[in-house]
C-alpha cells in the first residue's frame, strides 16, 4: 500500500515494540503515541512507554476479501485488542477463526505484516496470538 | 443565519455506468436541477461539489475548477469548491452549501456530488475507499472498510442479540424499494437466503451486506427561503444541517457499537429544527453495510439501543410503516458513489416532501432526514427537511 520506505521506517518502534506514550497528569496510555494528548492538551505531561503487549479481544472479524496487499493471506482473523494498560488496537490474530472468541486473552508476536512484491521493502510488525495462561503467560 | 431552501434537484442513473464519464455524469446532474429551479447560471453565486477520491479513481484532482467548466459556467468565473469528507463527501457539500446561503453571503448556491469508480479495477476503488480509515493503523495491519463494519456487528450481537438474519432484512428491504426507483443501481429483489449463498467478505457481512462499487452524480440548487417562492412552487426547506466528528481509527471510540458523530449531529440537528426523531416521516440513512442501518436508526433516537434489529425485523423501517428508511434503495440497493451519496440522499427526500417518489411515495411526508458518514464514523452529516 504505501511505496515510501521512509514512511515506514519511521513508524518501526511502535510497529515492532508496540512503543507508545504515556500521560503522567490524566494517567492515559496512548497507542500510537499521541503529541497531544485530548484530556490534557497543553497541560499534558507525555513520557514514551513501551506496553506488554498483553490485552484481550473486544470484537474480531474474519477477512475473505482483503485489498490486493492482503489477499494471499486470506481468511485472516483481525480484531481490535485492548492493551492491558488501556488503549484499543486493530491487529491480526494468528489463528484458526474459530480459535477467536470476544473475551480471549492475546500475546504480541512478531511477524511479517507485508512486502513489496519479490524486490521490495518487507514490512515486520506485531501480530497477536492465544495467550495460553498460566504456562505462556511470561512469554 | 437566513432559513434555506432547496429550489431545485437532479441525479443521474446510479450504477456501473462504463458509457460516461464523471464529466458527463456532474453535467447531466447540474443541468437538471438548474431545470428543475428554472435559473440562469448568471444568477449562481457559487458551487460546491462533495467528491471523495477522483485522484484516485480517474487520476484527476482539482475538481471544482472542472465542474464549472463542465458545466458551462467557466466564462461566469463562479468560485467552485471540492469538498471531502470521505463517503460523507456529498453531505459536506450541501452543508457548506447551506452555511454559504444561511450566512447572507451568497443567494442561489448548487450543491453536488459526484464520483466515478468503475475506471479502475476493484481492487484498486477497494484501496482508496480503504484510504477513509486510518492507512497507518488499521489498514496497515490488513483492514478493510468491510472488516471494520463487521466488527463492529459481531460486537452488537454479542451485545444485543441482533441476528445475521435481521442484518439480512436491511438488504432485502433495500432492494425491494430500489426495484421502484428508477435511478437505483439494482432493480432485483432478494431475500434473506440470497444474501447468505452470496461469498462472505467479512464474518458476519456477506456480499449482500455491502454497498456496491458505483458511478453517478447528483446536484441541488439552494436559495433563501424568502426568496425561494420566485423559482420553485415546491420549495423544500432545510431546517437542521449538523456535522460531528470522531476518532479516525474505529479502535479509538469510545464505544464500538455506537456512531458518536452521529449522535452529536442528529441532536444538534434536531434541536436546530426544534423537533424530536418521532416527528420524522421518512429517513434517508447511511447503510453503507447493513449494520450501518441498524447503528443509524438507534443513534439517531429512531429506536433504543441494541433495537435496530428488532425494529427492522418487525417491518418499522419498511415503505407502508411507521418510519420508511431509505425508500430511494439506500447506499445498499440504489448504489454508493461515495461523493454523490449524500447529496442523492437529499434528493429522494426532495421528492418524498414533494409528494414525487412515484411507486415508493410515502403518504402525507412532511419531514425528512438524511444521515450521511464518513469512513467508519469519523464524520457525521445530518440535514432536516420539510414541506
Amino acid at each position: 500500500m504505501t511505496n515510501q520506505a521512509p514512511r515506514f521506517w519511521r513508524s518501526i518502534p511502535q510497529r515492532y515494540n508496540l512503543s507508545g506514550t504515556h500521560c503522567t497528569c490524566c494517567n492515559e496510555y496512548f497507542f500510537p503515541p499521541r503529541n497531544l494528548c485530548p484530556n490534557c492538551r497543553r497541560g499534558a505531561h507525555l513520557e514514551d512507554y513501551t506496553f506488554k503487549g498483553t490485552g484481550s479481544v473486544i470484537t474480531y472479524t474474519t477477512i475473505y476479501t482483503a485489498t490486493e496487499d492482503f489477499e494471499r493471506l486470506t481468511p485472516y482473523n483481525l480484531a481490535i485488542i485492548q492493551l492491558d494498560e488501556g488503549p484499543k488496537i486493530t491487529g491480526q490474530i494468528v489463528s484458526s477463526s474459530a480459535g477467536v472468541k470476544i473475551g480471549m486473552r492475546v500475546r504480541p508476536v512478531f511477524r511479517i505484516l507485508g512486502k513489496e512484491g519479490d524486490k521490495g521493502i518487507i514490512y515486520y510488525g506485531t501480530k497477536f496470538a492465544p495467550l495460553l495462561e498460566p504456562s505462556c503467560s511470561t512469554e | 443565519m437566513r432559513s434555506v431552501s432547496i429550489i431545485g434537484v437532479g441525479c443521474t442513473k446510479f450504477g456501473e455506468r462504463w458509457d460516461v464519464s464523471l464529466r458527463d455524469m456532474i453535467a447531466e446532474a447540474g443541468v437538471m436541477a438548474i431545470g428543475d429551479a428554472e435559473i440562469t447560471g448568471e444568477q449562481i453565486d457559487a458551487l460546491y461539489v462533495g467528491n471523495m477520491s477522483a485522484g484516485r479513481f480517474i487520476e484527476q484532482e482539482h475538481i471544482g475548477a472542472l465542474i464549472a467548466d463542465c458545466a458551462g459556467l467557466s466564462r461566469l468565473h463562479i468560485p467552485s469548491t471540492r469538498v471531502e469528507a470521505a463517503c460523507a463527501s456529498g453531505g459536506l457539500a450541501l452543508r457548506q452549501a447551506v452555511l454559504a446561503v444561511a450566512s447572507g453571503y451568497s443567494d442561489i448556491v448548487i450543491a453536488a456530488g459526484v464520483e466515478k469508480m468503475t475506471d479502475v479495477s476493484t481492487g484498486t476503488a477497494a484501496d482508496a475507499l480503504a484510504s477513509a480509515a486510518d492507512r497507518e493503523w488499521e489498514c496497515f495491519f490488513g483492514a478493510t472498510f468491510p472488516a471494520l463494519y463487521a466488527m463492529m456487528a459481531k460486537l452488537h450481537m454479542r451485545r444485543y442479540g441482533t441476528t445475521k438474519e435481521q442484518m439480512a432484512q436491511v438488504a432485502v428491504k433495500n432492494h425491494h424499494h430500489a426495484c421502484m426507483n428508477p435511478i437505483a443501481q439494482y432493480h432485483m429483489e432478494i431475500t434473506t437466503d440470497d444474501v447468505f449463498k452470496s461469498p462472505m467478505v467479512a464474518d458476519p457481512l456477506h456480499v449482500l451486506d455491502c454497498s456496491p462499487i458505483s458511478d453517478g452524480a447528483a446536484a441541488l440548487v439552494l436559495a433563501p427561503t424568502e426568496m425561494a417562492r420566485r423559482f420553485s412552487e415546491e420549495p423544500i426547506k432545510i431546517v437542521g444541517s449538523a456535522q460531528a466528528s470522531d476518532t479516525l481509527a474505529l479502535h479509538d471510540r469510545r464505544d464500538l457499537t455506537t456512531l458518536d458523530a452521529t449522535v452529536h449531529a442528529g441532536r444538534s440537528a434536531f434541536t436546530q429544527a426544534g423537533i424530536e426523531p418521532r416527528h420524522v416521516d421518512v429517513a434517508e440513512v447511511h447503510d453503507c453495510f447493513t449494520i450501518g442501518e441498524i447503528l443509524a436508526i438507534e443513534d439517531l433516537g429512531f429506536v433504543e439501543k441494541g433495537q435496530g434489529g428488532k425494529a427492522t425485523e418487525d417491518g418499522m423501517t419498511a415503505l407502508g410503516s411507521s418510519l420508511p428508511i431509505n425508500t430511494s434503495g439506500g447506499l445498499k440497493a440504489c448504489g454508493h458513489p461515495v461523493g454523490a451519496t449524500g447529496i442523492k440522499q437529499a434528493y429522494e427526500i426532495v421528492l418524498q416532501l414533494r409528494g414525487k417518489a412515484g411507486k415508493r411515495q410515502v403518504d402525507e411526508a412532511e419531514v425528512g432526514l438524511a444521515h450521511n458518514v464518513g469512513g467508519s464514523g469519523g464524520t457525521a452529516l445530518v440535514h432536516i427537511f420539510t414541506r
